[in-house]
This record gives C-alpha cells, sequence and structure tokens, in this order.
C-alpha cells in the first residue's frame, strides 16, 4: 500500500520532471541559445492567461455540476414529457463538438437580433460570458449521465428502508442517496474535471483570451515552439494538483464501502 | 383493539394476482409466524401492510386508524400523505437484507430518523438508542460502519433501528434468510427476547422450528390466499390441508 503510493507519487515527480527537461530540450533545439529574458516575458504573458482558464474551470465547474444534477431528475422522470426533451438535450449536447458549442452561443445572438432587424453589434466582453455558458450547458449533460448511473446504482432497499423509516423524499435524497452518488460517481467526474481542463483550450475559437489564445498568438508572432511547450506544462502541472486533490477526496470517502 | 387490521386486501402485478383477498388481525402482543413457498405472496404482503406497495382493493387499518379503505367502484382508497406519514410510527420494518445506510454511523442509523422525521429531542434518542445498542450487545460497534460489521450485527443494528420508533408492531421480512446458521440463531434470540418483552410481531420466515417455538399463531399460505391458520402445534403439528402437508413434508425432506 505505501509503496504503491510512494512509487504513485514518484512516477508523477518524474513525469513532470520528464516533461519539464523536454520543453526545455525542446526549446533549446527551436532557439540556438535561452533568452531567459524572453522566455519570462512569454510565461509571464501564459500566466496572465492562465488566470482567464482557471476563471473557465471554476465557473463552468460552479454551473455545470448543480445544472447536471438538475438536467439529471428531468432526465430520470417518469413523465415522458420531461424526461424526452432532457434525453434530447443531452444527445445533442454530446453529439456535437463542443467548440462548435462555443461558437453558436458567441455568434448566434449576432444572427437572432440581425433576424428582429435589431442594431445590436456583439461586444468583446461578451466573449468570456459565451464560453462559460457554452462549457456550462456542455458539461451539465456529461454530469447529468455520470449522476444518472450514480443514482441508479443505488439499491432499491436504501429507498425502502427510507421511506418506512418515514423520510420525505428529499430527506430521501439529500440525506441518504447523494452521498452514497457523490461518492459513487468520483472517479468519472474526475474524469470529466480533467478533460475539462484541457477543453478550456477551446475557448481560443472565440479569441477568448485564456492560456492557449496566447500560446497561439505568441507562437505566431515569436516564430516559436516555446509557448507552446511552455502552456503544456502548465496544463499538465494544473492537472496534477486536480488529480491529487481528488485522490485525497476519494480516500476521504473510503471510510465505508 | 386489534393493532393491525386488514380486511379482503388483494394486490396484483399486472396479470398476475399475488394476493387474493387476504383478512387479517393481529392482536397486542400477538406473535404471529406466516409461512408459505416462494411466490406465496407473503412478502409482498408485508410490503402492503408497511406501505411499501400498494394494494388495488381492501381495507387496513392500524390501531383503528385507516390507512386504506375499499370504496366501491374505487378500489383501496388511501389515507391523505400527511396521515400515512404519522402511521408509519406505528410500525417497523425488518429487511432480510438489512437495508442500513452505509455512510452512517451504526449510531448515526438508529436516531437519525427519530430527529430528524419525529422531531424527538436528540437527548432523549440518545439515551434511548444506547439502551437498544446495550440490550443487542452492540455497545462497542455504536462508532462502527455498517461494512465493519458481521450480517448478524447488522441485522441487530436494523433491529435497534425499527425499536427506537417505538412501534405497536414490528414485522420481520425472512430476517435470517441472508445469514448463515450461526448468525441465524443469533438474530433469532433476539426475537426471542422481543417475544418475552411481548412485542407484537409478525414474522415471514422459513425458519419452520422458530417459528414453531415462538409463535402464537401460524399462518401458511401459498398462491396468495390463506391456506391455513391456527396454533403452530396445528398448522405446523398437525397439518389438516393438503398443501400445507405438501409444503412442510418437502422441507422435512430438504433438512434430512
Amino acid at each position: 500500500m505505501k509503496w504503491s503510493r510512494l512509487s504513485l507519487i514518484l512516477i508523477r515527480g518524474f513525469n513532470v520532471i520528464g516533461l519539464l527537461v523536454a520543453g526545455y530540450l525542446f526549446t533549446k533545439l527551436m532557439i540556438s541559445s535561452i533568452d531567459w529574458e524572453w522566455l519570462s516575458s512569454i510565461l509571464i504573458q501564459l500566466l496572465k492567461g492562465f488566470g482567464l482558464t482557471v476563471a473557465i474551470f471554476g465557473f463552468t465547474l460552479l454551473f455545470s455540476m448543480p445544472l447536471g444534477m438538475a438536467l439529471c431528475n428531468v432526465r430520470m422522470s417518469r413523465l415522458k414529457i420531461l424526461s424526452w426533451p432532457a434525453k434530447l438535450y443531452i444527445s445533442i449536447m454530446r453529439g456535437t463538438p463542443l467548440m462548435l458549442q462555443i461558437l453558436i452561443i458567441f455568434f448566434g445572438p449576432y444572427y437572432v437580433f440581425q433576424f428582429f432587424n435589431l442594431d445590436i453589434s456583439l461586444s468583446d466582453a461578451y466573449r468570456f460570458p459565451a464560453v462559460i455558458i457554452a462549457f456550462s450547458l456542455n458539461y451539465a449533460a456529461y454530469f447529468a449521465e455520470i449522476y444518472r448511473a450514480g443514482i441508479e446504482s443505488i439499491p432499491i432497499g436504501q429507498y425502502e428502508a427510507a421511506n418506512v423509516l418515514g423520510y420525505s423524499r428529499l430527506q430521501t435524497f439529500f440525506k441518504i442517496i447523494l452521498p452514497q452518488v457523490i461518492k459513487r460517481t468520483l472517479p468519472p467526474v474526475t474524469n470529466e474535471i480533467i478533460t475539462l481542463t484541457k477543453d478550456t483550450s477551446l475557448a481560443y475559437a472565440v479569441a477568448c483570451a485564456e492560456m492557449f489564445t496566447i500560446a497561439k498568438q505568441l507562437a505566431a508572432s515569436q516564430s516559436s515552439m516555446a509557448p507552446f511547450v511552455a502552456a503544456a506544462v502548465f496544463y499538465y502541472i494544473f492537472n496534477f494538483v486536480v488529480a491529487y486533490v481528488m485522490e485525497r477526496c476519494e480516500r476521504k470517502l473510503n471510510y465505508y464501502q | 383493539m386489534s393493532i393491525f387490521e386488514v380486511r379482503h386486501l388483494s394486490k396484483r402485478f399486472g396479470d398476475l394476482e399475488v394476493l387474493k383477498d387476504i383478512s387479517m388481525t393481529i392482536e397486542p402482543g400477538e406473535i404471529v409466524s406466516i409461512i408459505g413457498p416462494s411466490g406465496s405472496g407473503k412478502s409482498t404482503f408485508l410490503r402492503c401492510a408497511t406501505l411499501l406497495e400498494t394494494m388495488e382493493h381492501g381495507t387496513m387499518k392500524y390501531q383503528g386508524n385507516v390507512v386504506c379503505e375499499e370504496r366501491p367502484g374505487h378500489g383501496a382508497v388511501y389515507a391523505p400523505g400527511r396521515t400515512l406519514k404519522k402511521m408509519r410510527a406505528f410500525f417497523g420494518l425488518v429487511f432480510q437484507n438489512f437495508n442500513l445506510f452505509p455512510h452512517w454511523t451504526v449510531l448515526k442509523n438508529i436516531i437519525d430518523a427519530p430527529i430528524s422525521v419525529q422531531g424527538r429531542p436528540k437527548e432523549e434518542v440518545l439515551a434511548a438508542a444506547k439502551a437498544l445498542l446495550k440490550r443487542m450487545g452492540l455497545e462497542s460497534k455504536a462508532d462502527a460502519y455498517p461494512c465493519q460489521l458481521s450480517g448478524g450485527q447488522q441485522q441487530r443494528v436494523s433491529i435497534a433501528r425499527a425499536l427506537i420508533s417505538k412501534p405497536q408492531i414490528i414485522f420481520f421480512d425472512e430476517p435470517t434468510s441472508a445469514l448463515d446458521p450461526e448468525l441465524t440463531s443469533e438474530i433469532l434470540k433476539v426475537i426471542k427476547d422481543l417475544a418475552a418483552a411481548h412485542m407484537t410481531m409478525v414474522i415471514v420466515t422459513h425458519e419452520i422450528e422458530f417459528a414453531r417455538h415462538v409463535s402464537d399463531r401460524v399462518i401458511f399460505m401459498a398462491d396468495g390466499v390463506i391456506v391455513e391458520q391456527g396454533p403452530p402445534e396445528e398448522v405446523i403439528g398437525n397439518p389438516k390441508h393438503p398443501r400445507t402437508q405438501a409444503f412442510l413434508r418437502k422441507l422435512s425432506h430438504a433438512d434430512n
């Protein structure tokens, strides 16, 4: 147990070191000698974009996780008139590219306004909200399905025991079902969160100035791969932290089976 | 007044009539065992009595309080949800698979419903829970999680969970079927102790010898009807109906 944990940490550590070394060598290949001033200016610009990346990440989780729960409840409704649209929504959100969804959310209003002959132009300030809306709507669909799998995996006996003891439906869900669902869905949710970190780069489609957008601009203006390599390192470190935190959460919930 | 009373209960799952015109009354302090082959409707009857299933026809009362009433043309009409919620405090149900809440400690499993459903004061409930744990021989397990307990211990926790609400009657749905013989005797002893304390109980069981010893009345069910009932020495010792005789003969063959 201890050894496997230690080796896991070591392997993770080597991964980071390996990537850093690779990045260093790669950078060295791209340019004849390292210009530290130049490199640090790149890093600083990337870090500014990284703030926006983290913001997209955070806001998306904040909105999509509860939205997914609501969607999951509608999806699991016995009324076909409720469950069917939810099913269709999930199908569309999962079946089309996220980048396309971002573009539609961002440019869509423009065409709607035009249709109604309204003279409203899109402001730059809409880029970030559009990205958040698109990400939240998309991730809610995935989370809804993860929650559904979790809820359906809870034995019917749990509901029956709660029923006989007199718990209301809300109490049953929040006190008895949800905590068990959280434990069971933590691994797939972790997967989703890690994917989200990398997906934030799709925001470059609407020129939202997050890290990847900046890396791309820098790479073009500097004719160098270094910004991409540096961005990769940032993404990796961030996900390394995410995986570590989620692992801790899982271990914390391991007190029961 | 009888604690539990049901008249002309019938229940169907689609085309299958699982319970056909069942009537039964349970008097205070009475211990009734229900035996019968699988698919005879014993468990479904218990599920109707504990409101886990709704019946199509019939009248059911707890201590004279109407749970549902047969109305011509409407079938069984249930009391409003509020009344049913109150009614749930009248009975307890012990499941075959315990159905403890795995994310809560033993103590929390026992005290949560009385506090958050019945709104009883925490101190009083805690004291009652400690006394129950002692009675069940589980004092040292208050802070354990269900997964850390044996099947017999889990079942004793679930009995304590049912008892803490001070029910007038407890239903047992094959309480030992998920346990090995050693643990079975552990649970049977608990039920015997409850019997000695004059707890009203209805026990669905396959433990014929136990049913013979503990019960005041044995009901034999088959194919959704009550075939025969009476004192254990009659129904088990000297069954009159050929269906009962066949069932008991098969059981004794299986034992040998």
